[in-house]
């Protein structure tokens, strides 16, 4: 990995995997057996839909693999992805059509 | 099977691992891509490993490896990937008024393999089988644990011996991209979780000149707003 050393990335991957165990830890053993307010529920509910679209929006507008200029094959296979993820809501299916897209935009028809 | 004759231990970790075991089918293809996207943008093996023996947490694990490709800062790559796994403190709340009781070496063994599918399975079993102990409890846990995990490690080698022979021409580099937005797609369940989605791509994009992470911190913190204040006035002007 460039542009970070060996300590670095290991610091990264210490605290990520401290981190997580902590936050799976937190309620069983930490907490006790009093459930969560109403209202962390609430925001805890929608952490992955909040932090995953906005980290995604410019990898797909902005590729750094084409310098930062959108790119026709990209932007269509995530179309394809997020339309096929809505319709069948299969992950696996959705991100086998959204590679064969990105393929088929690459190779054949761009 | 009556109430007060319960199954042995065996045949509540059997069913555990039986039930999470069509998860495998989703854990592969996640740690194939995981090893060989880690190595492609530079990880060695024992690095590779590393997150995914310590971390075991694929969604985390592609946002530490997306915004380190993008060089960010060290604190922004923890924050970041840690945001990301913050509903696993909704998954031990969850499990505590089944599993609270057990001891606390215990406690810690169930929280290191808390992943999505494990949840998934023993929360589902423990709804079905409310009469068991926390014995079998424990072992449906176990079972479900010992069924995915193991092909998590299994696969991230893979996909890291693997991801060393594929060239670059096969735009692995949006690998990561396609993966999230497949796992997001089928989460737009509510209105709520849509307009929270569409908060944090508009934050983000308008917020893409600060530094890398920083942007998305704050577009995730008003789209975590967004969607838990949609859901309130939602639920509010429902039981009017």
């Amino acid at each position: 990995m460039t542009g970070y050393s060996t300590l670095n990335i290991w610091i990264i991957i210490l605290a990520l995997g401290v981190g997580t165990f902590f936050l799976r830890y937190s309620f069983l053993g930490l907490v006790g057996r009093r459930p969560l307010p109403e209202w962390a529920l609430r925001y805890l509910r929608y952490t992955p839909v909040a932090v995953l679209p906005g980290m995604v929006a410019p990898l797909v507008l902005w590729p750094e693999a084409t310098g930062g200029t959108p790119e026709p094959a990209r932007i269509a296979a995530a179309l394809v992805t997020i339309g096929l993820g809505l319709w069948t809501r299969n992950v696996l299916l959705s991100i086998v059509a959204g590679f064969a897209t990105l393929f088929v935009g690459l190779f054949v028809l761009f | 099977m009556t109430q007060d004759t319960l199954p042995p231990l065996r045949t509540s970790f059997l069913r555990g691992c039986r039930a999470s075991l069509p998860f495998v089918l989703v854990i592969l293809p996640f740690g194939l891509l995981f090893g060989a996207t880690a190595t492609e943008a530079g990880f060695n093996m024992l690095e590779v490993l590393g997150f995914s023996f310590l971390v075991i947490a694929g969604a985390s694990q592609f946002t530490a490896l997306q915004l380190m490709s993008d060089q960010a800062s060290t604190i922004m790559v923890i924050i970041t990937s840690l945001a990301v796994n913050l509903r696993m403190a909704m998954y031990s709340a969850s499990l505590a008024p089944y599993l609270g009781r057990a001891p606390r070496w215990q406690h810690a063994l169930i929280a290191y393999f808390l992943v999505d599918q494990v949840y998934a399975v023993s929360v589902a079993d423990y709804e079905t089988h409310p009469q068991e102990t926390l014995s079998h409890k424990l072992a449906v846990y176990a079972g479900a644990a010992f069924a995915v995990v193991p092909f998590w490690y299994i696969s991230t080698v893979a996909g890291a011996v693997l991801g060393r022979t594929i060239p670059p021409e096969f735009a692995l580099d949006f690998a990561i991209p396609i993966t999230f937005l497949a796992m997001i797609a089928p989460a737009l369940r509510t209105f709520a979780h849509v307009a929270a989605a569409l908060v944090s791509v508009t934050v983000s994009l308008l917020l893409a000149f600060l530094p890398v992470g920083s942007g998305l911190l704050v577009a995730a913190s008003c789209a975590m707003v967004t969607g838990a204040q949609v859901e309130k006035w939602q639920t509010r002007r429902r039981a009017r």
